[in-house]
């Protein structure tokens, strides 16, 4: 990006952010949609107190969310122990914390969106599917996956949507490390130290990613990837 | 043999369902009124759903005994079944609609051959690559005809697979439909409200009316090239 005459103050959270909103958007994209397809055929007890957890994080502040992360992941107890012994240091203050943040924010877009488009599929389908000899894992994998996709599509974008654009919890977690510095926090650190020029320049290249990420939607749902 | 032994009772709501036959080799048809429990007998005879008691024989296999709480899936009952609207998965070209269907073969070109014959065989050889959505209703039955017999089936269920077609190219499947399932040699039941198509296609009527047999009637037919059954016993209601 250098050789391109970007400079660093816009590469380096450009890179971080897209980096960490890549990661969290992969896992939330397996996850969320395992879980929607779930929740959307699944009759089993608890499965509205399981949506309610998991949709929280949409109706609290980021910096809620944040705050326990931070209290979590950083604070003593078996959730600090088990991240010494995985990653061998706790994940508050690292690239991988802002990861976990990103993903808790953006998990119920992705569930939310897989689950209602998944519900949508007209059941006759999967019911004639069943009669041609398809075991349930390929109905799901053949049939309601892509039947669904479009919903799924848009589920997944907005999530990294969101994980890209969060701050409130990002900030908290990463306290703002250089390494862990994505664009939001890049611009509002700006705005703090009063450097206005990179600031509009740091706004304005998140506009552009916005406008990608959303035309990229109305693209991925027109075209037929299997 | 037997090709299909039901004895099942199931209650819905306000509706009772409660009936007993068995079918021969052929075409047997379920004829009724629309809310006489036709659909939901082959919904029960396919496991898309359970019956409340009762039990059901396919080619001498038990699918289901409620009181030996016997169940096979519906993927694990070699039935093959084409609907009204032939639910042609729309997002798979036509060869690969059928070609999923096909069990006896693995790999992609080998169900992709067998789904190509099938095919030929209904007349529908042409339409292999397109999509189902752009097909208009008669070829989209065919290739859903295709389609439920592709499997290899020990009964192939049909219902009501003419009613949203126009009436000339109904019977032009008529003819097709009766000619394709009786060289294939596989039993067939289908469900229809329309006496002429019961008695055009069927080798044997049962007469369905709320939930319960009425009545049941053999076809008389000369024995044809591909050796249908012939004429047997006429009426007998019950």
């Amino acid at each position: 990006m250098h050789r391109l005459g970007v400079p660093s103050w816009v590469s380096n959270p450009l890179l971080i952010s897209l980096h960490a909103a890549l990661e969290a958007t992969v896992v939330v994209a397996i996850f969320g949609v395992a879980l929607g397809y779930l929740l959307a055929k699944g009759r089993f007890p608890g499965r509205g107190a399981i949506e309610t957890v998991f949709s929280l994080p949409m109706a609290l502040p980021p910096t809620v969310v944040g705050y326990y992360l931070l209290t979590r992941l950083g604070g003593p107890g078996p959730i600090r122990d088990a991240e010494v012994h995985l990653f061998g240091h706790p994940l508050t203050f690292t690239f991988t914390g802002i990861v976990v943040a990103q993903i808790v924010e953006s998990f119920p877009y992705c569930v939310r969106f897989s689950r209602a488009a998944i519900s949508m599929v007209d059941p006759r389908f999967e019911q004639a599917a069943r009669a041609m000899g398809l075991s349930r894992w390929r109905v799901a994998l053949l049939v309601t996956l892509p039947l669904a996709r479009r919903g799924i599509v848009a589920g997944v974008a907005l999530a990294f949507g969101r994980a890209l654009g969060d701050f409130g919890a990002t900030m908290i977690v990463s306290g703002s490390v250089p390494m862990a510095t994505t664009m939001p926090i890049a611009l509002y650190n700006a705005v703090f130290y009063g450097s206005h020029e990179q600031a509009m320049v740091l706004a304005l290249v998140q506009v552009g990613v916005a406008m990608v990420i959303l035309l990229g939607v109305s693209r991925l749902g027109k075209v037929r990837p299997w | 043999m037997t090709a299909l032994d039901v004895t099942v009772t199931r209650h819905i709501g306000e509706f009772d369902l409660d009936v007993a036959f068995a079918v021969e080799s052929g075409i047997s048809v379920l004829f009724g009124p629309s809310g006489a429990g036709k659909s939901l007998t082959l919904a029960l005879i396919a496991g898309l759903l359970r019956p409340d008691t009762g039990k059901i024989v396919i080619n001498g296999d038990v699918v289901t005994d409620c009181e030996k709480r016997i169940f096979v899936s519906t993927q694990d009952r070699r039935v093959g079944m084409v609907f009204q609207d032939g639910l042609l998965l729309p997002h798979r070209l036509v060869i690969d609609n059928v070609a999923l269907a096909v069990r006896q073969a693995h790999g992609r070109s080998a169900r992709r051959s067998i789904a190509r014959a099938w095919l030929e065989r209904v007349g529908a050889e042409e339409l292999a690559d397109r999509r189902p959505g752009s097909l208009s209703g008669g070829q989209r039955q065919r290739v859903a005809l295709a389609r439920g017999l592709a499997g290899d089936p020990a009964l192939v269920l049909l219902d009501e697979p003419l009613s949203a077609l126009d009436s000339k190219v109904r019977r032009e499947l008529r003819e097709l439909i009766r000619e394709v399932i009786i060289s294939s040699g596989v039993p067939a039941l289908l469900v229809t409200h329309d006496a002429e198509e019961a008695e055009e296609l069927g080798d044997q009527v049962i007469a369905y009316r709320d939930g319960r047999v009425t009545g049941r009637r053999t076809i008389e037919r000369p024995v044809g090239p591909h050796g249908e059954p012939g004429p047997t016993e006429d009426t007998e209601a019950t």
